[in-house]
């Protein structure tokens, strides 16, 4: 913690792989926190992470296969915004339960004015972030570049690591 | 402190969650003139150790720190750069 050296500027080489709600949030923070140090910002988007740069994100998220998520309710009494509420995995799959899933927890971010993903996304895109579009995902899933935000850049693993390869930094999320 | 060093930007970063408390110190900064200090009051106790640390990475000098209670934590910052 106290190697900081503010005479030279670092560059941060992210890669964003998921396009959920939970995963939607660390290239963000670490974006916009990296680019408040002064430090150059570059995040490659690539399979699921993709959905990330499309104009209105819709991430979502489940506590299936994420069974360390803990189900809390964002209203009631503090007692009652306390409880783990254990949800069976037949719950789980039920139709719409995802999306109450979302809800609640978009409901939580709020309550605890946590920045939205776009708001994060906007601070890294001011701040000069290079945000790259996996090309080939690009091809496979059928996304169209006007889907996604101005100011994006195209490019394939080549591309990524001739970036990362000067990074002080380099993290997969 | 001195009359020259009464920061006179102040910055409300209350209410804030982790990256923001960051985020808005390092946009305020800019605001100043090099040499001009700024205070700001956060209630996230991750400031602690986020604010120093953004201080050093950006080569700006913390001039204090001080807990004011539980929920604020009061900086001031000097612009050196």
């Amino acid at each position: 913690m106290s190697r900081s050296d503010p005479s030279k500027s670092k560059r941060l080489a992210m890669i964003a792989s998921q396009g959920t709600l939970d995963w939607a949030y660390p290239p963000f923070i670490l974006g916009s926190t990296a680019v408040a140090m002064g430090w150059e910002v570059g995040i490659y988007f690539t399979f699921y992470g993709l959905t990330l740069l499309k104009r209105k994100i819709a991430a979502a998220v489940t506590p299936l296969g994420n069974p360390a998520m803990p189900m809390k309710m964002p209203f009631g009494p503090a007692g009652f915004q306390d409880i783990v509420w254990p949800i069976p995995t037949a719950v789980m799959s039920v139709p719409g339960f995802g999306a109450l899933a979302t809800t609640l927890m978009k409901k939580t971010f709020k309550n605890k004015n946590v920045a939205t993903v776009e708001e994060l996304r906007d601070i890294c895109v001011a701040g000069g972030a290079r945000l790259i579009a996996c090309e080939m995902t690009i091809d496979v899933f059928g996304f169209k570049r006007e889907d996604f935000i101005d100011g994006v850049e195209f490019g394939g693993a080549a591309a990524f690591l001739e970036y990362a390869g000067d990074a002080d930094i380099s993290l997969f999320t | 402190m001195s009359a020259q060093t009464k920061p006179q930007t102040h910055v409300d970063l209350k209410g804030l969650l982790c990256p923001m408390p960051v985020v808005r110190i390092s946009q305020a900064i800019k605001q100043i003139p090099v040499g001009a200090t700024i205070e700001a009051v956060a209630s996230d106790p991750g400031v602690v150790a986020d604010i120093p640390a953004w201080a050093r990475s950006t080569g700006h000098e913390l001039v204090t720190m001080e807990k004011l209670s539980d929920k604020e934590f009061r900086f001031v910052v000097k612009r050196l750069k």
